[in-house]
């Protein structure tokens, strides 16, 4: 284990190098200004690392990519429906949109933990569908609710016939509220620092929660269910509180990310949270089964990267940015099935390994050779 | 000794639904004394720590009968953890422990020392950190008392397997209730040298007054390391005695000496011709029945046998040539090799197979009996199937399906409404029945049989057994039969092999003494005399 050889290190970082090398060489093809790409990294990070953030804590606890964080999501967003209604602007309006979005998440990360419970070693597929399944209720919600019986003040924000929320919705009251509260230039780049300030905040409370007895429970969860189980670990609701504490996080999260870009997608914002988290998270190198906080920053910086200087490129290449711009859903989508691939691979290579040491020591070579 | 000993059991007994698996067995343990258990896979072993741990089952099936004393009090375990509380320790034959963690985190699992932090006022107890130095002290400590050197902060699936097993004692070690410790085959993974430290380490724990149940089948670390061994028998306590002065021979008599029943009904001396199958280091990765390195030989018109006790790899042997579980080695059948791991092939060139999982890999439960006995027939060998369009479409021939059927029902007598009843609605026997007609139907020069008595009753057995029988004479069959019944495999088989941890442990004519298998089972006869049968 002291010394990994250099192979080694290339297969176990395969994804992130690929990312890597493909936007080498996309950059200088995209023709933008250095200093233009680490302004737009630094918005970048500040925007989306919390989000992804919020994956961690599931996947140590053995339940893989959590794609119920589509469902923190849809909290975020309902809290910051009723903020921009009400009129409550600047620092108060995200506050009190997270002070809303907690008890949403919480309700819906507890039924996302005991629909998990029922379907353990399937967590992905059944999390994904869930999201599907909720994604309904929704948009029941806020295309019924909304003006009907949840009262809107704000006339603008409602469709033409009276009832339901808009396609997209301007978050003129919280707009970069987060980012404009504390913002440093270095140099000539405009960094922040408030988001940054809330990311690593996240950061120290992840490190600081994983020497938690809780944190080590999770821990002892997610690799061995059954062991656990036998030394008295409560392993259903140490799972439940994991994806409880990931889905209220990834409202929060969502909610920054909200005030950054000014506007909601108010039908489609959600599903692209959870899908370009988990493509973002893999990207940085995470496994189904371990990732970092270090897999977190890397991804999020590649996964941008890529995603400014693709159509850019594909615009210098082929002569149109919508090759660009493609690339991007698939490279989503994409990345999530190479990773699941690899996660597949992997396992089937420890396993072959394993029955190495079955062979007597006398074995011949080839497996049927005679 | 006069002092009330440590834990005494009396008259205990347990039946599963009607099947009486313990009867009136009674224990006693001083502190710090070793008890070595043993017997037969089926003895009663394992029910009988069952009911000391207070294993749900127990009560989920009816509860059990006598009594149970620790320390002088009567005690009555709802769950593993009152054992736990109760100063019980068990140690397992497969590993419970973590494997991305270290040495020090699986002795300390959920015992894990904490420090305060304000946060438990709002969320609780589990928001406290975790005080690692003072985890690591108390694991040293305990992986101390074992006299072992296991690196504490070693993760455990890095560590070799013996170390693994030296965690798993010091956990158990490390609480400080802990009397009585129970080790169900714990060297069964280790390499003779970790086995020799492990015994010293046990020796040195009930030194300090630990007592201690060890069940094993090595019959040699029993007598090394125990005090008084306990032979159990069909749920029954047939000799309790010091290991002083008692001897391997003795304890594998005691172990599987029932009644010889009548010998073999035809005796005619039968000359192996040609090997007409040839098994080179065959290792085969079936859970719970791996293979290792195993090489035979099977003489064609025979009927060879292979036992051992459960878990030792007998049945992977069979699976793992029919392609059913990953396998490697050299296989030749008739001078050539044989294809593994493509259990068409296998069946193609000649072999078929009766599994031992009849529910589940041996029968097509819901299906009708006669879809069942020509299905293989029909798959590997087109038969039953009607072709049009010169073979362009094929389809089931119903007609010759239920008189292939017919034959079969006729000849093995099996007790059913009409061809057309559906498998699941049968007698284990008959089932049992359906699949070997399924075997016989694609007339097989060589036929593996794996467990065919388990689980049916005394008359079905010996109809099955004589089907057998009747094809190897008459049909010429050579047949490979693996049972966990010695007395089984002696009556129909004319040489037994005995596989022990993976390994062939040696090969006997049937009419070897059964004291002779029973070593041999116990992996403690590897001498020369039994060696030589082995390639």
């Amino acid at each position: 284990m002291k010394n990994k050889s250099f192979k080694d290190i290339l297969i176990s970082n395969a994804v992130p190098i690929i990312f890597l090398v493909l936007s080498a060489a996309a950059i200088p093809l995209s023709g933008f200004t250095t200093s233009y790409l680490i302004q737009e990294m630094v918005t970048r990070m500040g925007r989306n690392c919390f989000l992804v953030l919020s994956l961690l804590i599931p996947i140590a606890a053995g339940m893989g990519l959590n794609f119920g964080m589509v469902l923190g999501a849809m909290g975020g967003q309902i809290a910051i429906i009723l903020v921009t209604d009400w009129n409550i602007v600047g620092m108060q309006g995200l506050l009190l949109a997270a002070m809303i979005s907690t008890p949403i998440s919480l309700a819906l990360g507890w039924l996302t933990g005991e629909i998990l419970n029922r379907a353990k070693g399937r967590e992905m597929v059944t999390s994904f569908m869930l999201g599907f399944f909720m994604n309904g209720v929704y948009q029941f919600i806020v295309l019924y609710g909304f003006g009907m019986v949840i009262p809107v003040e704000n006339h603008a924000m409602l469709l033409s016939r009276g009832f339901g929320i808009r396609n997209a919705i301007n978050l003129q009251g919280v707009r970069q509220v987060l980012d404009k509260f504390l913002m440093v230039d270095i140099g000539p780049i405009h960094v922040p620092m408030a988001a940054f300030i809330v990311i690593a905040l996240f950061c120290l409370f992840i490190l600081w929660f994983n020497r938690t007895k809780l944190g080590q429970d999770m821990r002892a969860v997610g690799q061995d269910m059954a062991v656990a189980k036998s030394a008295g670990i409560a392993v259903d609701r140490t799972r439940i509180i994991a994806i409880i504490i990931s889905t209220v996080l990834a409202g929060y999260g969502q909610i920054i990310f909200l005030q950054n870009i000014g506007t909601m997608n108010t039908y489609n914002a959600h599903e692209q949270a959870g899908i370009f988290a988990i493509a973002s998270l893999l990207i940085g190198g995470a496994t189904v089964s371990r990732a970092t906080i270090t897999n977190v920053f890397v991804g999020v910086m590649l996964f941008h990267l890529m995603f400014v200087v693709s159509p850019m490129a594909g615009k210098t290449l082929m002569g149109q940015a919508q090759l660009g711009e493609y690339f991007r859903v698939f490279v989503s989508y994409g990345i999530i099935a190479l990773a699941l691939v690899l996660h597949a691979l992997r396992r089937r290579m420890d396993k072959e390994r394993e029955r190495q040491s079955l062979r007597g020591g006398d074995a011949p070579a080839p497996a049927n050779g005679h | 000794m006069t002092q009330e000993p440590l834990l005494r059991m009396e008259h205990i007994g347990k039946e599963y639904f009607g099947n009486r698996v313990l009867a009136d067995v009674n224990l006693t343990l001083q502190r710090g004394e070793i008890l070595g258990l043993v017997g037969e896979n089926g003895a009663g072993k394992t029910t009988l720590m069952k009911i000391l741990f207070g294993m749900p089952v127990i009560k989920e099936t009816g509860g059990y009968e006598g009594k149970m004393y620790l320390d002088g009090k009567e005690v009555n375990f709802d769950s593993p953890f009152d054992a736990l509380d109760g100063g019980i320790g068990m140690v397992h034959q497969e590993f419970s422990l973590i494997p991305g963690f270290s040495t020090t985190e699986n002795i300390m699992l959920n015992r894990e020392f904490t420090c305060y932090s304000p946060l438990v006022e709002l969320f609780g107890e589990r928001l406290q950190t975790l005080n690692r130095p003072a985890m690591r002290q108390r694991a040293a400590k305990a992986i101390d008392t074992l006299g072992v050197r296991v690196d504490p902060d070693m993760l455990i699936q890095e560590m070799p397997v013996g170390h693994r097993q030296f965690t798993e004692i010091a956990r158990e070690i490390d609480r400080e209730s802990t009397k009585l410790l129970v080790l169900d085959e714990p060297t069964a993974v280790l390499t003779e040298s970790e086995a020799a430290i492990l015994v010293k380490a046990l020796r040195k724990l009930a030194d300090s007054g630990i007592a201690i149940i060890f069940i094993s089948h090595r019959l040699q670390e029993i007598l090394d390391l125990c005090d008084k061994i306990l032979v159990l028998r069909d749920g029954m306590v047939i000799k309790e005695a010091p290991t002083k002065g008692t001897e391997i021979r003795q304890i594998a008599s005691w172990m599987v000496g029932r009644t010889v029943e009548d010998k073999k009904q035809d005796d005619a001396v039968r000359v192996c011709l040609e090997p007409i199958l040839r098994v080179d280091h065959l290792w085969v990765d079936m859970p719970g029945e791996t293979v290792r390195d195993v090489s035979f030989d099977v003489c064609r018109g025979e009927i060879f046998g292979i036992g051992g006790l459960a878990g030792q790899g007998k049945l992977g042997i069979a699976n793992g040539i029919m392609g059913l579980f990953a396998a490697g080695g050299a296989v030749t059948w008739k001078g050539k090799a044989l294809k593994l791991n493509d259990p068409h092939g296998a069946l193609e060139a000649g072999m078929a197979f009766v599994s031992e999982d009849r529910r589940g890999v041996g029968l097509l439960l819901d299906e009708p009996i006669d879809w069942n006995i020509a299905f293989t027939a029909m798959q590997v060998q087109g038969r039953c199937l009607k072709s049009l369009l010169g073979g362009l479409i094929q389809w089931r021939d119903d007609v010759a399906m239920a008189s292939l059927a017919q034959e079969y029902i006729d000849a093995l007598g099996i007790k059913c409404v009409s061809s057309r009843q559906r498998a699941v609605e049968l007698s284990g026997g008959n089932q049992q029945k359906v699949c070997l007609a399924k075997a016989f139907a694609v007339g097989p020069e060589l036929l593996f049989v794996a467990e065919p008595t388990r689980g049916i009753d005394v008359g079905a057995k010996k109809l099955v057994l004589d089907t057998i029988r009747e094809t190897n004479r008459h049909k010429g069959t050579t047949v490979v039969m693996i049972s966990s019944e010695l007395e089984e495999l002696r009556s129909i088989c004319d040489r037994i092999a005995i596989v022990d941890e993976g390994r062939l442990a040696g090969m006997l004519s049937a009419t070897a003494s059964v004291e002779d298998f029973g070593l041999l089972m116990l992996g403690a006869g590897k001498g020369p005399e039994v060696a030589a049968g082995v390639r």
